[in-house]
């Protein structure tokens, strides 16, 4: 295995994204787990979908965009949905979770027209939603490199706000944070992370390295920073391990980062009540 | 305006949509006082907390803090807040006691400043304070209610505030421990000199704990020192409360309030 890694640039392109995502996607999925917005990880994966084929799509008609990097377009998706996620929330006050399935089925449905007007695509679709191996080009990596160094930094500096504003929101704003700002870096975070992880796991799967890794934790940690921890090292476990079989077995990463993932959840269930027994969450 | 007021609230009104809930408010709290708000459920009280905190916008009249009117008001951390919903809170958040009292500190510290040696010393003299420096370490939802409350205290109090806003604080603190909390809030005004407003419904309880009382049912009905309160009759109060007097010496006489 490390030999091939010396030997091909696609592994190591691959890999190194894998450590990559393997920290941002938990270290953010943490906050999102927290705040109960799991589902927001869903829906502007799905958006970042309708964005890669409006790339695709492009290329596809237009000259011009021969070469573009799907992965910017499905950024802009992504981070325009969470916008537009913001703005429905408010709308309904009431029924914040509404703003959820509305992007969702908004992006799969913009998704599958970009999709059916392209008549199918040259460039196989099927990477872009269960992730691979392969596919993760030099420019690729640098890209996430970037958003990477961007979320862990903004992830420190900002560390006591966002956990304030997490834990209690209405305590943050009474002692004078600017608490719609942070949320609004925050959520602009999510997208970026979500665009970034999903050549590697896949559209389809983008959340669950985000929230499994983290369930799994918050079953065994004690206090925040550990639960953190926990989630970078069962992440990092999952998209390392989940690799590596996908290469040898020639299968779709997504699936078997995500069936790690989930083996690591259970063994955190089960150690839990081998443990504690009586307590309950 | 006063000097020497915490809190000058004038010709204060508020209402959610249509409803008024508050109308033509005036209070002012001295420095050190140790205010409880009194009125049956409904009539306001969490609202005009709110208020005060910035957390509702007063659509007529004035609060003053500190002698600042309140939108140009910023020295938050000079005050510290236990919300009604304290006890309420998601339960299985993953944070220890201790990250709980820190991030009380957010404000004081600052944008970009990181917990230094000194702030952990402060985190757990709040503890200690308030009797729960040895649970420093377990998870907030390990907890019982009456422990969390006192950890929420702790959180408002890590930043040495200067007044301290409580929302019917002893709400899910069992009736054993009611007494001791409020001999403790009363040290904190005391030895401290924190000035405190303390939200409750228990009205029966409270006249010998506070300074000052003021009895709120959409409009402010009494505010004055506690015991002019007592020499009220009970004709006198039932004017402030209408009906609801006699459900709330009931439930007192049942000892505290349970959740
Ligand atoms: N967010 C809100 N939206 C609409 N009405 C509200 C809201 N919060 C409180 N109210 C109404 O305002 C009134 C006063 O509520 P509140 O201040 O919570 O009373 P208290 O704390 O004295 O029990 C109640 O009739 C309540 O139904
Ligand atoms: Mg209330």
């Amino acid at each position: 295995m490390i030999d091939a890694i010396f030997r091909y640039e696609f592994l190591q392109n691959a890999f190194m994204t894998g450590i990559l995502i393997g920290i941002i996607a938990p270290l953010l999925g943490v906050f999102i787990v927290v705040r109960r917005l799991s589902l927001i990880a869903d829906a502007l994966s799905h958006v970042t979908l309708a964005g890669i084929a409006a790339s695709l799509l492009l290329e596809k008609r237009l000259m011009m965009f021969n070469g573009l990097n799907p992965l910017y377009m499905g950024m802009a998706f992504s981070v325009g949905g969470s916008l537009f996620i913001e703005k429905l929330r408010a709308v309904y006050k009431h029924y914040q979770e509404l703003a959820i399935p509305i992007i969702l089925s908004g992006g799969i449905g913009l998704g599958v027209i970009f999709i059916s007007l392209a008549d199918g695509f040259n460039t196989d679709l099927f990477s872009y939603l269960f992730g691979s191996v392969t596919a993760v080009s030099r420019t690729d990596l640098w890209t996430i490199l970037i958003i990477s160094v961007s979320v862990i930094a903004v992830i420190i500096l900002l560390y006591k706000e966002l956990f304030l504003l997490s834990f209690d929101e209405e305590y943050a704003k009474a002692s004078g944070l600017a608490s719609k700002s942070i949320h609004f870096i925050f959520i602009i975070m999510v997208a970026l992370v979500i665009a970034a992880s999903m050549r590697v796991v896949g559209i389809l799967l983008v959340s669950s390295l985000m929230t499994l890794p983290v369930a799994a934790s918050i079953r065994i940690a004690n206090g925040f920073k550990q639960t953190i921890f926990l989630s970078l090292l069962f992440g990092e476990t999952a998209v390392l391990g989940g690799l590596t079989v996908a290469y040898y077995l020639n299968l779709a990463p997504g699936g078997t980062i995500v069936m790690i993932s989930v083996a690591i959840l259970v063994g955190a269930i089960l150690y839990r009540k081998s443990n504690y027994g009586k307590k309950a969450m | 305006m006063n000097s020497g007021s915490v809190i000058e609230i004038k010709e204060l009104s508020y209402g959610y949509e249509k409803e008024t809930v508050l109308e033509d408010i005036n209070l002012s709290v001295p420095e050190k006082a140790f205010l409880g708000v009194v009125g049956p459920n409904g009539s306001g009280k969490s609202t005009l907390m709110k208020l005060i905190l910035g957390l509702l916008k007063p659509q007529q009249g004035e609060i003053y803090l500190f002698g600042k009117e309140i939108r140009r008001f910023k020295e938050w951390e000079k005050i510290g807040y236990v919300s009604q919903k304290a006890n309420s809170f998601n339960s299985g958040f993953p944070a220890t006691v201790f990250e709980v009292v820190a991030s009380g500190l957010t404000k004081k510290l600052g944008l970009f400043q990181f917990f230094k040696k000194k702030d952990k010393v402060k985190v757990m003299k709040a503890l200690e304070s308030v009797g729960m420096a040895n649970l420093s370490s377990k998870n907030i939802g390990e907890l019982s209610g009456g422990q969390q409350q006192r950890v929420f205290i702790a959180r408002a109090l890590v930043s040495d505030p200067e007044l301290l806003i409580l929302d019917e604080p002893t709400v899910g603190v069992d009736a054993q421990n009611v007494n001791s909390f409020y001999q403790m809030l009363g040290e904190l005004n005391k030895n401290r000199g924190i000035t405190l407003l303390m939200v409750t419904h228990d009205i029966g309880t409270i006249s010998d704990k506070v300074t000052h009382i003021a009895c709120l049912n959409r409009n402010l009905h009494f505010h004055g020192p506690a015991k002019e309160f007592e020499q009220l009759s009970e004709g006198g109060l039932s004017e402030a409360y209408g009906h609801d007097i006699h459900l709330l010496a009931h439930h007192h006489d049942h000892g505290g309030v349970k959740r």
